[in-house]
């Protein structure tokens, strides 16, 4: 085999994972192909440490890279089951990226049809707003002023600041003959904090759940980023659904992600679900966390509990919301709502939508439990 | 791409893990070929792996094999220019300038001595005698992380009062991460990559016996057994390497010191168990695990 032949045979391995799914930049094949040329070509196990090097595959997806590899430059049999999921995942979660065909919704604008969009706009614009889309209004305007924030990576000069801005001041200084006129001071730009609202949709939730999800909208329109997930039997991300313009669309865009409408609980399992897949879990750490349940759970409370513990660890605030809190008289009866109680900085009222608005908005003002 | 075959003399994978066990650290085969083809490709390694696995310990053998000073760049949230890169020594710079009269020559302030180097800027200009460490880059920002993508692209920063800062030659970078959150797809593209492994029973059982000093092999086999065990309970912190040889060394000393084998044990848990949640999880099933063990 000449050397060009050669190379194209490398270059189709990576051909191959990306195929698979495996995202391989040109600049690493160079380097693939630069440490094959290093190691010399000789053993099938050199190439094959240097692939794994250079090409940066995932440590979950080590087998099924392995497999590729083999299929490749082995022959051996291709791993058309690896790639699928096994049916009994103990994990049930589902993510709202996009994994084919964007959905039928529209954000808005359509391209034809549009005298119908209008009319339909019109409609719309007949029914009074409700109390409930005034608040939620309300809600969304108020949000940029008062979401939780957190100290930021940049510095601004500011009048107030904690810090002196000696490089501000030396500057300054220049210009004056090396006298410092005046003191500078500046602080860290403050940013938003990322607020995570989990939505307890089963079925003791049931006549809650569409309010839940108009608020989940609202705070993800208000806020620099918020992230929604549900929760029933299984948890499912929908903030990227929510994140459409209008109301409606969005709702029903979420709905159909949504598998385990009003079905049982096992919040233990939902939550430890989340916190097992390091993307979700990255989502809570630093953030605002607002659960809203009635923590009536089916599964193994303890478990409820170990996860609720991880989770306050990872989130900056931890804030349970539940109906049942309406009573005043209320107290957490539930064996696992009674064994996470400890872990959280806020057990309050999730009865009304103006009482969950109140929590979020406070979450800036207390200080922690 | 710019390919140096031999660094200090070492020209293979299996050179660089005998050089590497000679500094006292066991590199698997995967290692040795990311840290040499890293090394030989002028990219940084990226090693993520659970807490504990030795990812810094590769970086410190590392800079020993290659007879450099490793500077260490702790990364954590909130991490800013002014800790990585540089910062000017402002009083000075007013000292000389105060000092300054129409007889003398004018101060440049901006020379090298009113620099104060932060790791980054100090690889950059002596590539040659530096390691950098960038370590647990999952806990900075994404805004630190963007930033530091430029610095690993081109190996070059700005100093808007002198310009440009170059590396001549490519230095050797070593990023480490937890995995508590995904890196961006970019960072690891530029990164040579590695996953390092719990080791296996017996490897870790050679570290032990190479790191502790005066452990019996058969200690060294039970604490390896308990803790493979432990890594598979669902605790909040697993025991790391680390730990392992340290709770062979605290239990032999106990040991010495006249207490029983499955005793002393159980006495120096505290140095592999250090969450109280997770001791309070195993409960007494820690006697049947250390039992099983062989201890």
């Amino acid at each position: 085999m000449d050397e060009t032949s050669a190379i194209a045979h490398f270059i189709g391995f990576t051909a191959l994972l990306r195929r698979a799914g495996f995202a391989v930049a040109p600049e690493q094949s160079m380097a693939w192909l630069a440490g094959i040329e290093l190691l010399g070509p000789q053993g099938i196990n050199d190439m094959r440490r240097a692939a794994r090097a250079t090409l940066a595959p995932a440590p979950e997806r080590i087998f099924e890279f392995d497999a590729l590899f083999d299929q490749h430059f082995l022959g051996a049999t291709p791993p058309a089951l690896i790639a699928e999921p096994s049916l009994d995942e103990p994990l049930r979660a589902a993510d709202d990226l996009p994994a084919g065909p964007e959905p039928i919704f529209g954000d808005e604008s359509h391209e034809s049809g549009e005298k119908a969009t209008r009319a339909e706009r019109l409609a719309a614009r007949r029914f009074a707003l409700s109390d409930e889309a005034l608040l939620l209004r309300q809600f969304t305007r108020a949000l940029p002023l008062h979401a939780p924030r957190r100290r930021g990576y940049r510095w601004r000069t500011a009048r107030g600041g904690a810090a002196t801005d000696a490089r501000r001041m030396f500057r300054d200084a220049m210009r004056n003959a090396g006298e410092f006129v005046k003191l500078r001071r500046r602080k860290r730009r403050s940013r938003q904090r990322r607020i995570v609202l989990i939505i307890d949709v089963s079925g003791s939730m049931k006549e809650r759940t569409q309010s839940h999800l108009a608020l989940a909208h609202a705070l993800t329109h208000g806020a620099d980023w918020a992230e929604t997930f549900t929760m029933g039997t299984r948890l499912t991300r929908i903030t990227r659904a929510l994140r459409l313009r209008q109301r409606e669309q969005a709702l029903g865009a979420a709905s159909m992600l949504v598998a385990d409408w009003d079905g049982g609980t096992r919040i233990g399992d939902a939550l430890s679900a989340f916190l097992a897949i390091p993307r979700f879990a990255a989502l809570a750490r630093g953030a605002a966390l607002v659960l809203l349940s009635d923590g009536l759970e089916f599964g193994d409370p303890s478990e409820m509990a170990e996860a609720v513990a991880r989770l306050s660890r990872l989130a900056w605030r931890l804030v349970w919301l539940t109906p049942l809190a309406a009573d005043p008289r209320f107290e957490p009866r539930t064996a696992g709502l009674a064994a996470a109680r400890p872990f959280l900085d806020r057990l309050g009222d999730g009865g009304s939508l103006a009482s969950i608005c109140d929590h979020v908005l406070a979450l800036a003002r207390e200080k922690a439990a | 791409m710019e390919i140096r075959r031999r660094i200090v003399g070492i020209g293979s994978p299996r050179e660089l893990e005998d050089a590497l066990r000679a500094a006292y650290y066991l590199a698997d085969e995967g290692l040795s070929t990311a840290a040499y083809l890293a090394l030989a490709l002028g990219k940084p390694l990226l090693l993520e792996g659970a807490p504990g696995v030795g990812k810094t310990e590769a970086a410190k053998a590392i800079a020993g094999v290659l007879g450099r000073r490793l500077l260490r760049l702790q990364c954590y949230e909130g991490i800013d220019a002014a800790a990585a890169l540089y910062e000017w020594n402002f009083p000075r710079q007013m000292l000389a300038l105060r000092q300054e009269n129409a007889q003398t020559d004018p101060v440049d302030i901006y020379r090298d001595e009113f620099l104060i180097e932060r790791p980054m800027l100090a690889c950059l200009r002596h590539p040659e005698e530096n390691v950098l460490l960038i370590d647990e880059i999952d806990r900075s920002d994404h805004e630190f992380e963007a930033f530091l993508l430029e610095f690993l692209s081109d190996f070059q920063i700005s100093i808007p009062e002198r310009g440009a800062v170059r590396a001549y030659e490519r230095p050797a970078v070593i990023l480490t991460s937890n995995r508590t959150r995904e890196l961006h797809e970019a960072l690891r593209r530029r990164c040579v990559y590695h996953w390092i492994e719990y080791p296996s029973p017996e490897r870790e059982m050679r570290i032990i016996m190479m790191r502790a000093s005066g452990v019996a092999e058969k200690a060294a086999r039970a604490v390896v057994a308990a803790v493979g065990r432990l890594r598979r309970e669902p605790l909040a912190k697993h025991p790391g390497i680390a730990e392992a040889v340290e709770w062979a060394e605290a239990a032999t000393l106990l040991n010495e010191q006249g207490a029983r084998w499955p005793e002393a044990f159980r006495r120096s848990l505290g140095v592999v168990l250090k969450d109280e949640d997770d001791l309070a999880y195993l409960g007494p099933r820690i006697d049947t695990i250390l039992a099983e063990a062989g201890a």
